[in-house]
Parts: structure tokens; C-alpha cells; sequence
């Protein structure tokens, strides 16, 4: 059977790895390849590197740090953060990456879903979705939580679903940073919403948490940045917590 | 050993190459190489077809290249070199893939590739994610010394139904077993995704290197 995934999440800044409290306040938490291939051993079932300045600043770094993620790591590896055009895309799907996920860009010109689904195939396409409750509805943001848009969540990954996007990547952005828990609700609500996998992420403290994303928020993926690089816990206690509540998960490989 | 890479701009062409690559110097030596010149596949040993996307867009892409289909022909199925597609680089061993209409494949393994179209809502596509391979041929040299319930990595939403099914090797289970390893003489084909399959992949891979068909 197809097993739950466990991903952590690197936000890169200009090259390195920083963690992300309310996408603000953020601390420098290391080399990204470096990072990645602890988690390639560790038993990680794919890496999402999240380059968080990238609406803004210069981008090529982050294209040299999958390529040479890539060179070392074999391992599924999505990446996103200020992604615009088609060609952006290409361009980390040929350094490396195996989905690419789109945001602000998304929901500007919803055709970008459409046209980098025709040309690479909906399975690289993530639609990364930053959602908050305003008036008891869950809407969504741009450029990293900091625009709101009036659009309603679940419209839009529908919406997204039906442009091509093969996955969407969740985050709740009343719950990233404050280590309690996934909104469940939202990630829910979405997740039912949607035929297409969905990665919950946003909020994660506790290794309940991780397991809460599958069992109460139904999703098929789980992402957590702080736990991990922290060392809070590790990739095989969180599959060890996972496997003994029920949720299934890939063993750590033997050979 | 001499490994051709099929250079067709396949998204996932460098992380094949570098997986390869890696294998190669696991093994002690050779060559892994990105071509898609059709007289030049003669001087290879192994031929690797990678592949993402949709169906008839890499085969469009592959047609591309004057000579590159009929250089695959002869070298794969003529000369019988051991040939590895992966993903819908396998798919295109099909008689025909159903995916945005109705495209030829190779026809080198009889069968067709279909939608995966579930009936159970909470079967998501594409299936993607880790999934166990069961193993129905474990003689086959390519899954040598593969331990009991290995998961591998797929990413996909269309799935080959081969029409003999001794040309199954592996299934694996979402909602229903779907073709995961295909096989027949010098040809191998993964659903899945070898290159990003962590140690699995990499010992597939050098599996896939050593086999003498």
C-alpha cells in the first residue's frame, strides 16, 4: 500500500537553510545540501526546499543548491518559492527537482497551472496554498502570508485541481511557527475537496501532530521544518510514533 | 560498461544520470553519457530511457529526433542491448498509451496504457509517494538481494496493463495491483521512479547494470 510521507521542509534564504517562525524572525540553520543528505540517510521519504526570499531577491542560488542537492542526494525533492513562468519551472525540473510548486504566481495567472501541467505533466505540478481564518473562512495569501486575497481556500485547490496541479502543499498560516498542531479543519476540508494528494503543513510540535495531519486532517503527506532541524525528533521517531498509531509509513531502508 | 542516457529533455534526466553515475562508481567504472544521437547508441552497452510527463508528449519530443526511434529499434530490439525505461519511459513500450487521445507506442511489450481512474474517492491521483513492490518473478537478476516488502518511489496517474501477464515482474497495491515492473527478454521497464528511490533504486539500478540478458 502507498504510505504516508514524511517531509521535511528546508526554507532557504539566499542559499541557506533558516527556520520559519510566522515567516518572519528567522535564524540560520545551516548548509542545505549538507541538510539534505542527513535527511536522504535518515530515511526521509522526500525534501522540500522553500525559497522564502525569492519574490524578491536574486534566485539562482537556490537553483544551484538543488542541482547540487541532486548530485548527492536520491531522493524525491520538491521545490517552490517565488516561482513565476513556465520557465522557472523548467528550470529546477532540469537542476534536479522532481515538483515544483507554484504559489503567488498561481493566482495571478491561474493558466501557469495549466500550461506547465501540459509541458512537464500535472505530476511536478504543487500548488502551494498559505490559508488563514478571516470571519470564519479560510482565505488565502500571497507572497508568502503577507497579501490577502479574498479568495476562499477550498475554491481554490479545487480550482487548482482542475487547472492540472498534481498536489497541493497546505500550509495554515494561523498555525506555521507556534508548534500547536495543523489547523485539522482546514486541512480537512481541503484535502476532501480535492482528488489530488495533499501535504498538510504549518504548526507541527509533537509527533501526535504529524500523525493528527493523516488521521483527523486527511492528508497524504505531512511536512515539518522546526522538529527535525532542531533535533527535537528524528525521521525514525517520527515513523515509529506514526507506525504505532495506525498510520502507515515507509520503514527505514535496510540495504 | 557504457550506459546511454535518452537525452529527449526529460525533467528527470539528470537525476537519472546522476543516479547512474553513482551506480557506475559503486560498481567500479564505466560511462554514463546524455545522447540522443541515433548512430551514436551503437556504442553503448546498456540504453536507459527516462522519462515524465505525459505519454504522447514524450513520444512527440522522441519523434523529434530524426532516426532516434528507428536507432532504438535496432539497438534495443534487433541487437537485444539491455534496455531499462523508467516511468513513462517504460509506459512507451506500450502498443498504444491512452493519455490526451491515442498515441503508438514501441509495441515492444503487447498492452495498453490506461488511466488509473479509481472508484474509491480517497484513492488520490496521481499515485505518488512510497509504495511496496510485490514481487512476483524474484528470479529475475533485476531484483536481486531486494529485501522482502522494498518500497520504492512513483509518481504517476496512467498505468501499463501489459496483455500477457508473464510480463508482469512486480505489481504494486492502490486501490488495485498496478503493473510496476515490466519484463520480457533484454527489456525492463519501472513505473516507478529508480533514480529516487534512495539505496532500492541504486540497487535496481546496479542490478539493471550487471544483468547479461
Amino acid at each position: 500500500m502507498l504510505k504516508t510521507r514524511i517531509i521535511p521542509c528546508l526554507d532557504v534564504n539566499n542559499g541557506r537553510v533558516v527556520k520559519g517562525i510566522n515567516f518572519v524572525d528567522l535564524v540560520d540553520a545551516g548548509d542545505p545540501v549538507e541538510q539534505a543528505m542527513i535527511y536522504d540517510s535518515a530515511g526521509a521519504d522526500e525534501l522540500c526546499f522553500l525559497d522564502i526570499t525569492a519574490s524578491h531577491e536574486n534566485r539562482s542560488t537556490i537553483v544551484e543548491v538543488v542541482a547540487k542537492t541532486a548530485e548527492k542526494c536520491f531522493m524525491p525533492l520538491t521545490v517552490g518559492g517565488g516561482v513565476r513562468t513556465v520557465e522557472d519551472v523548467r528550470t529546477l525540473l532540469i537542476a534536479g527537482a522532481d515538483k515544483v510548486s507554484i504559489n503567488t504566481a498561481a493566482i495571478k495567472n491561474p493558466k501557469l497551472i495549466n500550461d506547465a501541467a501540459s509541458k512537464f505533466g500535472s505530476q511536478c505540478v504543487v500548488v502551494a496554498i498559505d490559508a488563514k481564518l478571516v470571519n470564519k473562512s479560510y482565505r488565502i495569501f500571497t507572497h508568502g502570508g503577507r497579501k490577502e486575497t479574498g479568495i476562499s481556500a477550498i475554491e481554490w485547490a479545487k480550482n487548482a485541481e482542475a487547472s492540472g496541479a498534481g498536489e497541493i502543499l497546505l500550509t495554515s498560516m494561523d498555525r506555521d511557527g507556534t508548534k500547536m498542531g495543523f489547523d485539522l479543519e482546514l486541512t480537512r476540508s481541503v484535502s476532501d475537496a480535492v482528488s489530488i494528494p495533499l501535504i498538510a503543513s504549518g504548526g507541527v510540535g509533537t509527533l501526535d501532530h504529524l500523525a493528527e495531519g493523516v488521521t483527523r486532517g486527511h492528508a497524504s503527506a505531512v511536512l515539518a521544518a522546526s522538529i527535525f532541524h532542531f533535533g527535537l525528533y528524528n525521521i525514525s521517531e517520527a515513523k515509529a510514533y506514526m507506525e504505532k498509531v495506525g498510520v502507515a509509513v515507509r520503514p527505514i531502508e535496510i540495504i | 560498461m557504457n550506459v546511454a542516457i535518452i537525452d529527449y529533455g526529460s525533467g528527470n534526466l539528470r537525476s537519472a544520470a546522476k543516479a547512474f553515475e553513482q551506480a557506475v562508481s559503486e560498481l567500479g567504472g564505466g560511462t554514463v553519457q546524455l545522447t540522443k544521437d541515433p548512430d551514436g547508441l551503437r556504442n553503448f552497452s546498456h540504453i536507459v530511457l527516462p522519462g515524465v510527463g505525459a505519454f504522447s508528449d514524450c513520444m512527440t519530443r522522441l519523434s523529434a529526433t530524426d532516426g532516434l526511434i528507428e536507432s532504438l529499434q535496432e539497438q534495443v530490439f534487433i541487437k537485444a542491448k539491455p534496455f531499462l525505461g523508467i516511468c513513462v519511459g517504460m509506459q512507451l513500450m506500450a502498443d498504444v498509451g491512452r493519455e490526451h487521445g491515442e498515441t503508438d507506442g514501441f509495441g515492444w511489450i503487447p498492452g495498453e496504457v490506461i488511466s488509473i481512474s479509481p472508484h474509491n474517492r480517497n484513492i488520490k491521483v496521481p499515485h505518488m509517494g512510497w509504495n511496496d513492490l510485490q514481487i512476483i518473478d524474484s528470479t529475475h537478476p533485476l531484483l536481486r538481494d531486494l529485501p522482502e516488502g522494498a518500497h520504492t518511489y512513483f509518481v504517476h496517474s496512467y498505468h501499463f496493463v501489459t496483455k500477457d501477464e508473464r510480463h508482469v515482474l512486480a505489481t504494486v497495491n492502490y486501490g488495485k495491483p498496478l503493473t510496476a515492473i515490466v519484463g520480457r527478454d533484454n527489456l525492463i521497464g519501472t513505473q516507478f521512479h529508480p533514480e529516487k528511490s534512495q539505496r532500492t533504486g541504486l540497487r535496481i539500478i546496479k542490478n539493471f547494470l550487471g544483468w547479461r540478458p
